[in-house]
């Protein structure tokens, strides 16, 4: 008897990453907006969709990972449920804000750069929020917060699950 | 009648969402909700005062702040809508002594309109300039920004218009028109304030461009870490196009222009107009060896006009008012006004816009009013991360884009971030070498290594793990990272370096300054 090949369905992520392909590809320099679709949809850029966008772009596998990882906004892991931003920049600094970042890794019990083991929060440096004259300066998800003192900081963080 | 909220970021960040639903709230519970509206506006940049309430009287628009929700019963208690006495209350707005004393040319608008109405942009001498420039020639536009002096607001201060004449004068099938709202420097915010406060400003300004120099489509590089100025330019791109202010055909002229918002991804030096091209492109945001210039070959391989975003806001007044009115401000050979931003540990930091020539003293003490701390200042770092940090030796010296070079400063674009005596300034000089590394494109040597090195010999020095030689050995590395570097991130990473070194020698450990100063 002969067997038929079975071609296994493409799982899910990958047919919403060439349906966004379809629709950025025209663009001029289309990479980075693609990109930023994708994981606007996904929340990061799955290692394996870099084929798609290669292929979907006309571009070598490398230089799509190339340009993921030079950019620090792009994610090729899933973050946290919540994401903890904490300006490490001058302005900041001038105000309390490496403190305010020693003290978040110690009430999150998280390093920088890193997600926490349960994958309740993933805590990182931004260098700049544009909140200069209202240092020290984090993001926690989409919601800005300035001039924020260690008590504001324990409580902010506090209320996160 | 209107109560204003502002929506910039730096008033959100302090609340001025929830002041703005708790005055909605108490505008219904006292049955008042007929008689006055919120306008979310752009910010005043009195950002101590933030969130800043303003209220329209017949006497003018008075102000309150710094606002919290729970102050908002006692507001309408004390007369809110008719401008009452209370803890508060600042006067009127136009009349509080930190804005009565600028010269706001490209900032007047901010603050006193909805951002997005394009009836507000209108009353407020919006598109004045480009009516101007649509019955003008490209040659007679370029002309005008030329007789401006208007030099790039962006920190490398070259003249605006030889750009434009350039791109005017190289034939291509293809112009672009790209604005570099990559603000990635610590201590400024004059860019952010303006496309979330006054986008329609921006917009104006890359349109003239675009008729001027043929120039069809335009792109604005915004930081990721700008969302909510994305946001504001994305709506207000749309609203303008809606409005037949940019498309095929802007204001029936037969010209086209059209504007997309790209966003950026995080990466510092792509706020250098070469990686911001190479960004564009789709690609790693490493830097492109000049020449070709981007006017000659630049996004694409086409010509290209790439300025930074205040100042193409300062071309709509040049072109509504005539370069003469923007030229009679300012000194030598610094034209018109810088929006010098106050930012770190500062008392009332903000947005002062002013003609070039006053002090930095008078900036920190007489705008400033000293730090937040209300410790001495120690240090204050002028003209972003690569700005040097300037001794109170210098506060004296004219803000002028001659007078601080030729001391070795750095005015820039007017960033300031000020530091008290609790700041080390062997860890900022460390910083600035680190940020080096975490941030470098990669391309070359002096840049990519020397500033691994360069953590690497200050922690030596701090130790004193063989000191002396140590302190020579980062003179030397210096001097390579400025001569050998392709551009500013390596280059002028040495310029906090050098002055921390030279200025405050006892935090590296040193009892007194080197001979061989830099």
């Amino acid at each position: 008897m002969r067997s038929i090949p079975i071609t296994p369905a493409l799982p899910p992520h990958r047919t919403r990453v060439r349906a966004l392909v379809a629709r950025h590809r025209s663009e001029p320099g289309a990479l980075l907006p693609l990109l930023h679709a994708v994981q606007e949809e996904l929340g990061h850029i799955p290692p394996d969709v870099v084929p798609d966008i290669a292929a979907g772009l006309n571009l070598s596998r490398a230089e799509v990972h190339g340009v993921i990882t030079y950019y620090h906004h792009f994610r090729s892991l899933p973050a946290g449920r919540h994401v903890v931003q904490v300006c490490r920049a001058e302005a900041c600094k001038a105000c309390g804000g490496d403190e305010l970042m020693a003290q978040a890794e110690t009430l999150l019990g998280c390093k920088s750069h890193e997600t926490r083991d349960d994958g309740a929060v993933t805590l990182e440096p931004v260098f700049c929020l544009g909140l200069c004259a209202s240092s020290p300066a984090i993001q926690i998800d989409d919601r800005l917060h300035g001039r924020v003192s260690p008590e504001r900081l324990a409580k902010l963080l506090g209320g996160l699950a | 009648m209107k109560i204003f909220v502002p929506r910039d970021s730096a008033a959100l960040a302090v609340g001025a969402d929830e002041v703005a639903d708790a005055l909605q709230a108490e505008l219904v519970a006292r049955g008042l909700d007929a008689q006055a509206t919120l306008v979310r506006n752009g910010s005043r940049g009195l950002f101590w005062l933030e969130p800043l309430v303003e209220v329209e009287t017949p006497a003018g628009r008075v102000a309150y702040g710094p606002v919290a929700p729970e102050d908002v019963p006692s507001l309408f208690d004390a007369g809110l809508l008719q401008g009452g006495a209370h803890a508060l209350s600042l006067g009127l707005t136009e009349a509080i002594p930190y804005l009565a004393k600028q010269e706001r040319l490209t900032f007047r608008r901010i603050g006193l309109t909805d951002p997005l109405s394009l009836e507000d942009y209108a009353a407020h001498e919006g598109w004045q300039g480009l009516e101007k420039a649509l019955a003008l020639d490209g040659a007679a536009i370029v002309q005008q920004v030329l007789d401006s002096g208007l030099r790039g607001r962006g920190g490398a201060a070259f003249p605006a218009g030889i750009k434009w004449r350039t791109v005017l004068n190289t034939a291509a099938e293809q112009k672009y028109i790209v604005c570099n709202a990559d603000e990635g420097d610590s201590g400024t915010f004059s860019d952010r304030m303006t496309m979330e406060g006054d986008p329609y400003l921006l917009i104006e300004g890359m349109t003239i461009a675009g008729l001027a120099l043929g120039a069809t489509q335009g792109y604005i590089y915004v930081r990721s870490e700008y969302p909510h100025s994305v946001a504001v330019l994305r709506e207000a791109v749309q609203r303008a196009a809606a409005a037949g202010y940019l498309g095929d055909d802007v204001r029936g002229s037969g010209k086209a222009f059209h504007l997309h918002v790209r966003m950026a991804a995080g990466s510092y030096v792509c706020g250098e107009e070469t990686a911001l091209l190479e960004s564009l492109e789709g690609k790693r945001g490493i830097v492109r060896a000049k020449p070709p210039l981007p006017a000659i070959e630049g996004l694409f391989g086409k010509p290209t006009l790439i300025h930074n975003v205040i100042s193409l806001a300062s071309v709509p007044l040049i072109l509504a008012r005539g370069a003469d009115f923007y030229k009679h401000h300012g000194m030598g050979r610094s034209r018109g006004t810088l929006p010098f931003q106050l930012a770190g540990n500062v008392r009332c930091g903000g947005l002062v816009e002013k003609a070039f020539g006053l002090t930095l003293r008078e900036l920190l003490f007489d705008f400033g009013g000293g730090t937040r701390s209300g410790r001495p200042v120690k240090a204050v770092q002028v003209g972003g991360p690569l700005g040097t940090y300037v001794p109170e030796s210098q506060w004296d010296i004219p803000l002028d884009y001659e007078a601080y070079a030729a001391v070795g400063a750095v005015l820039g674009h007017g960033g300031i971030v000020v530091h008290d005596d609790t700041a080390d300034m062997a860890q900022l000089a460390r910083y600035a070498m680190e940020f080096c590394a975490i941030e470098s494109c990669g391309k070359c040597t002096p840049c990519r290594i020397g500033s691994t090195r360069g953590v690497e010999v200050i922690d030596r020095i701090v130790k004193n793990q063989n000191r002396p030689q140590q302190v020579m050995l980062l003179r030397d590395l210096c001097d390579t990272m400025v001569n050998g570097s392709l551009c500013a991130m390596g280059g002028m990473t040495p310029y906090p370096v050098l002055s921390a070194l030279n200025h405050y020698p006892e935090d590296f450990g040193i009892a007194e300054p080197d001979q061989k100063a830099a």
